[in-house]
């Protein structure tokens, strides 16, 4: 397999100065406002809330390998994927590419010395520790049963279970997001370097700019309906309860016209990634790039306007589940532009291998599977049948695992020489890298069946017939941890034996990749200057590669 | 820790540094224009479904004290955008005066607020198990009640009981109880936006201070006065919630009453 | 950017304009919502305050003098304010109230039967 010449002149030397040498201590680092820093932190945590998450899901799959639900009983069975979704996609997909990848590369993508507001984001990080701790004290204290979606009357009056501190903890890990958010689309606007022109921005900046929008227009809505949800259980009230003539309906309008477009935050940022990788790793320009930056900011608005394909079976208007059908199909139009702009920039590309290639590679076509599956799910006569089945959860895993999982273990992979200096080991890594899609695959394709079949999810127990899927799955979790648990072990490896990295081992063409490896605090010594097209792998002669010409040097572009 | 008026270190220059503050604070505005949102829908679901139910509990409310909080508050608007007039004008000594008068004029809001809510309370009008929309009619002498006034409510009441009692949806309630259920939900959503709202208005309040506190070391003119700029748009936003507040709670059928 | 530079300062005339408009419009809709309107109340009491918000965001949060970006902002804001009331409004207001026992057996029966 080709594999990138790797540009790391030998006998390279670790930077002396650094941002993870400048200061010592653990003050320097729990009051750092440094953005390399912070996206250390989060990383950290959310590898902590995956554990968390992944060991639910092991019950969950062991539980499952019999019929008759011998593991644990039907309530603790509730318990353990309510809190599997909430461990995994509040505090583990939600934060994890932006929190730690964008916060570290975002700055210095587009030249700038830090974010916007750098104590806001540290501050982030802080109300994500206490967003968590509430839920982990749920968690610990009677587990939560009611599904990560919350629905009322359950989750507000009958529910036995630790609801109040896990709806106090989503509601407080919410203003993480939003003021991350925030911080990202000010940043993005006020922050560029002189000739960092929007045209200019990598792909990576457009998906996270349009994560913030979904970030800050659609966490808020969460945070009230959750609030009213925890004060009906606190207080008794009646929003949500039939009883006293509240509507639960009202409770999924409000909380899918957050949950929907939360997915796509999950989404949008492992796009961004895969954005950077296919041109790095194809040694091409992107085909398309304005069309993958409007789609970025189709697919977060379109998103906002489907959420009720959620509600199809739960009781509201025929009109209006037609409305919202046709456009959820709409809303797969801006992701396919993406998957075929990616294709067509590999297409007489010169293709390298390395892992985080494996990763994009392995994402387009998880995600399209995943995708395509979506919208057997926006039909309103298929999803009679497949709501609320195995096919939905196979549907959202691919997307959410074989979609966001990879992009950001491909990002991780990616951007690890310039976050710790050091490179990986290429031939375990990519060994992992199969190993994981492997066993992702024999976890969730047999889903699909298991969904078209009939299967319903949140069950604790099947009929004998599904055993032999069932146990497939389970072993394909097996080996889908394993995926999971090699990178962690190398990749810590790594920090410490790994070969010095350099500046731009790969060579790619982004700001990022001009600065040491690690960078220093303030990312540049100076402030660049831009005077070149993005990806533009053509033009630059000194990134060394075969058939490079050198330009003539464009004007510099005013900024805004 | 930086000095008021210097550079942070992440900027280039002061004004990229005021730019980006003020279109941070937009932002955050936004979010809170989702925040109350979802509060508004619930709202606009519960009303459309029970329109009677609110309408009773609306009448409810002081609407003295109501309209003349409303005063009070876009009062405090223009005192607070005279502020930021004083300051971009560099009339250094108005500033810390005019963010009192904002200060001064929020606190009367406050203070009405926690008499109406006091006022709920001995009516029985808070939700729970003491929730009861017939206390006042039933025990006029303690709520103040009576002549037309007293009329007036009973007939309201009665129309209620008779609209619940032919709701298509649920032809054998019994009139009262779902009444008080409904009422119950509008008293809710009053207490939760109300609520929602004068947190707004404390946490509105803490920044003031602090702003006067700065304003009166002279800190503020024409060259540096951001922080004035941006809290003032976080009071005004404020204000607008209360400007669609009033009307939704207090004014939905006071033809009847 | 220039803008800043050349900051636009609003008058205290404005704004003491805004305010007697604001209070004028306040009372405006003290006094509407005495007479019975019917239907047309609620919607003259949200046109007013929506006129009194126009007002307070253009002159007050100097909306009017803003850049372009911010303008965008606060409009996105609306937007999708409108987008989350207006969508959810549009399923319960196409519903249809539940049929009584009665009316449901008197439908045919080909129509009750499930494949």
């Amino acid at each position: 397999m080709a594999t990138t010449e790797l540009h790391v002149p030998s006998g390279e030397k670790m930077p002396r100065e650094h941002y993870l040498n400048a200061t010592y201590g653990i003050r320097s680092w729990l009051l750092t406002t440094d953005h390399k820093r912070i996206a250390i932190l989060y990383l950290i945590s959310v590898t902590f809330f995956f554990f968390v998450g992944g060991l639910f899901a092991s019950l969950i799959r062991i539980h499952l390998l019999t019929p008759g639900g011998y593991l644990v009983t039907p309530e603790t069975y509730n318990k353990l994927f309510t809190m599997h979704g909430v461990a995994m996609i509040f505090f583990f997909l939600i934060p994890s590419i932006p929190a730690v990848l964008g916060n570290f590369v975002i700055p210095i993508m587009i030249g700038a010395k830090d974010l916007a507001f750098p104590k806001i984001n540290l501050l982030s990080w802080y109300i994500y520790l206490v967003g968590g701790a509430f839920v982990l004290y749920s968690f610990a204290t009677g587990g939560l049963d009611t599904g990560w979606t919350f629905y009322t009357p359950l989750s507000s009056i009958y529910s036995n279970s630790a609801v109040t501190p896990a709806v106090i903890g989503i509601f407080i890990n919410g203003f993480s997001s939003i003021l991350t958010g925030l911080n990202f689309i000010v940043t993005v606007h006020t922050m560029r370097a002189p000739g960092m022109t929007w045209m200019r921005l990598p792909l990576f900046v457009w998906a996270h700019y349009a994560t913030s929008i979904i970030f800050v227009l659609g966490t808020p809505v969460i945070a009230i309906t959750l609030l009213l949800a925890g004060l009906e259980r606190m207080f008794h009230l009646g929003f949500f309860n039939p009883a006293y003539g509240g509507d639960p309906i009202l409770f999924q309008h409000l909380f899918w016209f957050y949950s929907h477009p939360a997915v796509y935050i999950m989404i949008l940022p492992a796009m961004g990634v895969i954005s950077e990788i296919i041109p790095t790793f194809a040694r091409k320009p992107i085909f398309g790039y304005d069309f993958i930056a409007a789609s970025s900011i189709g697919i977060a608005v379109i998103g906002f306007i489907v959420w009720a394909h959620h509600m199809f079976l739960t009781g509201q208007s025929t009109y209006s589940a037609v409305a919202f059908s046709f456009l959820t199909f709409l809303v797969a139009v801006p992701s396919a532009v993406k998957v075929f702009n990616w294709t067509s920039t590999l297409y007489k590309g010169s293709i390298a291998f390395d892992t985080p290639m494996l990763y994009g590679l392995g994402f387009i076509g998880l995600f399209t599977i995943g995708g395509l599956t979506g919208l057997f799910l926006a039909c309103l006569g298929l999803d009679i049948h497949l709501h609320d089945t195995y096919f939905v959860v196979a549907h959202f895993h691919y997307i959410m695992v074989g979609g966001a999982i990879m992009g950001y273990l491909g990002g991780i992979h990616y951007w690890w020489p310039k976050i710790t200096g050091r490179l990986y080991p290429e031939f375990l890594a990519r060994i992992a890298a199969i190993v994981l899609f492997i066993g992702f695959n024999l976890t969730f394709f047999p889903q699909f069946i298991l969904g078209y079949l009939g299967m319903p999810r949140r069950y604790h127990d099947y009929p004998p017939e599904y055993q032999v899927l069932n146990v497939m799955s389970t072993a394909g979790a097996s080996i889908l941890a394993l995926g999971y648990l090699l990178p962690m072990i190398y990749l810590t490896w790594s920090m410490r034996y790994g070969k010095v990295a350099g500046k731009n081992p790969w060579p790619a063409t982004g700001l990022e990749w001009t600065t040491d490896s690690p960078p220093l605090t303030e990312n540049f010594v100076e402030t660049p200057v831009v005077d070149w097209e993005v990806y533009d792998f053509e033009h630059r002669p000194e990134l060394g590669l075969h058939g490079a010409i050198a330009k003539k040097p464009l004007p510099a572009h005013g900024d805004d | 820790m930086h000095r008021t008026g210097e550079l942070f270190g992440q900027f280039q220059t002061l004004e990229q540094q005021k730019e980006t503050a003020t279109l941070g604070m937009w932002v955050f505005l936004v979010t809170e224009i989702l925040f109350f949102g979802g509060l508004f829908l619930t709202y606009s679901i519960n009303r459309h479904a029970y329109p009677t139910a609110f309408g009773i509990g609306g009448n409810m409310l002081d609407l003295n004290l109501g309209f003349g909080n409303t005063i009070v508050l876009i009062a405090s608007s223009f005192t607070m955008a005279m502020s930021v007039w004083s300051a971009q004008t560099s009339h250094k000594k108005l500033v810390p005066l005019f963010l009192i008068a904002t200060l001064a004029l929020g606190s009367v809001f406050l203070g009405i607020k926690v008499v109406e809510y006091k006022q709920k309370f001995d009516h029985h009008l808070i939700p729970g198990h003491s929730f009861d929309i017939t206390y006042c009619s039933n025990n006029p002498a303690a709520c103040g009640l009576s002549g037309k006034a007293l009329e007036d409510e009973k007939k309201e009441i009665e129309e209620g009981i008779q609209a619940e009692k032919a709701n298509p949806n649920d032809p054998d309630a019994n009139g009262i109880v779902a009444l008080n259920a409904h009422a119950q939900l509008y008293f809710s959503l009053y207490f939760g936006m109300t609520g929602l709202h004068a947190l707004h208005m404390i946490i509105g309040a803490g920044l003031l201070l602090w702003l006067i506190f700065e304003a009166r070391k002279g800190r503020f003119d024409a060259n540096y006065n951001t922080p004035v700029d941006n809290i003032g748009l976080y009071w005004h936003f404020v204000d607008i919630v209360w400007i669609f507040l009033f009307p939704l709670l207090y004014l939905i059928n006071r033809h009847l009453a | 950017m220039a803008e800043h530079s050349a900051e636009h300062i609003v008058s205290p005339k404005t704004y003491a304009a805004v305010l007697t408009a604001l209070l004028i419009g306040t009372a405006l809709t003290v006094y509407a919502a005495k007479v019975d309107l019917g239907r047309f109340n609620i919607v003259l009491a949200l046109t007013i305050a929506t006129i009194k918000m126009t007002l307070v965001i253009l002159f007050f949060m100097h909306g009017k003098y803003s850049p372009r970006r911010t303008q965008l902002v606060i409009v996105a804001g609306f937007f999708w304010l409108a987008i989350m009331l207006g969508l959810t409004l549009q399923d319960y207001s196409t519903r249809h109230a539940e049929p009584s026992r009665s009316q449901l057996n008197e439908l045919p029966s080909s129509l009750l039967r499930r494949s």
